[in-house]
């Protein structure tokens, strides 16, 4: 039963190669699906690509349906998996802050590490300005430790605050992409395809 | 008679809904594996926490942020995310190659200058490292796996990330557009 490496089946000596492995199917993917170039990405803003909204929904959605159907038939203890933690407030404007970033930079993290492989000279600028960004965070770490730490909930669920059954939520969020796919497409063809 | 040999065009990228797919099954094997999802910009915060300690180690073991990440048995670059990144960069080279996407360029709309590119690109990654920070991890590992796990934390950085771009996105069209 699942997850392997902290039942303690798998060493924790794989660890790092168990990461490398994971790390280029992650890679491959990305470069494949154009996540490599910023114009591909920051077309989701515009209207003229949908491949972020397309794959990145498909790929939370996969994972989830996987997740609780290998919980329904034992195959995995979700109580075993890491939870990221909730701290409301610095999740926000720490999402706020990574929303300008996007638009200006055209890249997330990952995506800029897939454009930096392929050579994309504003890709590794753009990991520069985030190696940057992190110690001038680091810096000045003391001016606002009082509200990194506010707002925790916890490991909590989305779950957790809407009272939802989890399979409930994953069968509306899927059903909220599938609407949102079909949208975006009729979008996407009329903005690369305007009759005059 | 002078034939000009065509550039080899790149390949298309695949579907999206299978990247999507595909993407989502890693990310399972991942959590089946190991407990815990993808991520990306952790890596970065080993490699300031490292390069700190190298250059300034008594600055970085008093640092009240970067000392949490420092400890006496192992160094900040010997963790899960650093090889995960890493084998992302092998992995995105491997499929650039096949594909025939290997450039060094910069890439922008025709509009802009590379110039003008560049500097956006590096304000836009200097900020995506702050709030990455704020928001303990980035569009894979809080957002992503976040949702992918139904964390709270992972819907709330995909709509704040999201919807301050889309918000953002009328002020910024000349760099896009």
């Amino acid at each position: 039963m699942g997850p392997l490496v902290t039942q303690g089946i798998i060493d924790p000596a794989w660890n790092n190669l168990i990461a490398l492995l994971v790390g280029m199917a992650f890679g491959f993917i990305l470069e494949s699906s154009g996540f490599s170039s910023s114009r591909k990405l920051a077309g989701v803003f515009y209207g003229y690509d949908f491949v972020v909204l397309k794959v990145f929904f498909t790929a939370a959605i996969t994972a989830a349906l996987g997740l609780l159907l290998m919980s329904s038939i034992g195959m995995i203890d979700l109580s075993k998996i890491f939870i990221n933690p909730t701290f409301l407030g610095p999740g926000i404007v720490g999402g706020i802050i990574m929303g300008f970033g996007f638009i200006m930079g055209g890249y997330c993290p990952g995506t800029s590490f897939c454009g930096a492989a392929i050579g994309k000279i504003d890709a590794i600028i753009f990991t520069l300005g985030m190696f940057v960004g992190i110690l001038i965070f680091s810096e000045l770490f003391p001016l606002y430790s009082d509200f990194f730490t506010s707002g925790a909930m916890g490991n909590i669920l989305v779950t957790d605050v809407l009272g939802i059954p989890a399979g409930l939520f994953v069968l509306l969020l899927t059903i909220v992409a599938v609407g949102a796919f079909y949208v975006t497409g009729i979008i996407e063809k009329r903005v690369n395809n305007p009759k005059s | 008679m002078s034939e000009t040999k065509e550039h080899r065009k790149p390949k298309e990228y695949i579907n999206p809904y299978l990247g999507g797919v595909l993407l989502g099954l890693v990310l399972l094997t991942t959590i089946y594996i190991t407990g815990r999802g993808l991520g990306a910009s952790g890596a970065v915060k080993s490699a300031v926490v490292a390069t700190v300690d190298v250059v300034a180690t008594e600055h970085a073991h008093n640092s009240p942020y970067m000392g949490q990440f420092l400890s006496d048995d192992e160094g900040p670059m010997n963790n899960w995310l650093v090889f995960e990144v890493l084998g992302v960069i092998v992995g995105a080279f491997i499929s650039g190659t096949f594909a025939g996407r290997l450039k060094l360029t910069v890439e922008h709309q025709p509009k802009i200058t590379s110039k003008t590119r560049l500097i956006f690109a590096g304000l836009g990654g200097l900020l995506f490292g702050i709030g990455t920070q704020f928001g303990r991890g980035c569009t894979s590992g809080t957002a992503l796996s976040g949702m992918a796990t139904l964390s709270l934390a992972g819907f709330i950085a995909m709509l704040s990330i999201f919807g301050t771009a889309f918000l953002l996105a009328y002020f910024f069209r000349k760099l896009w557009i």
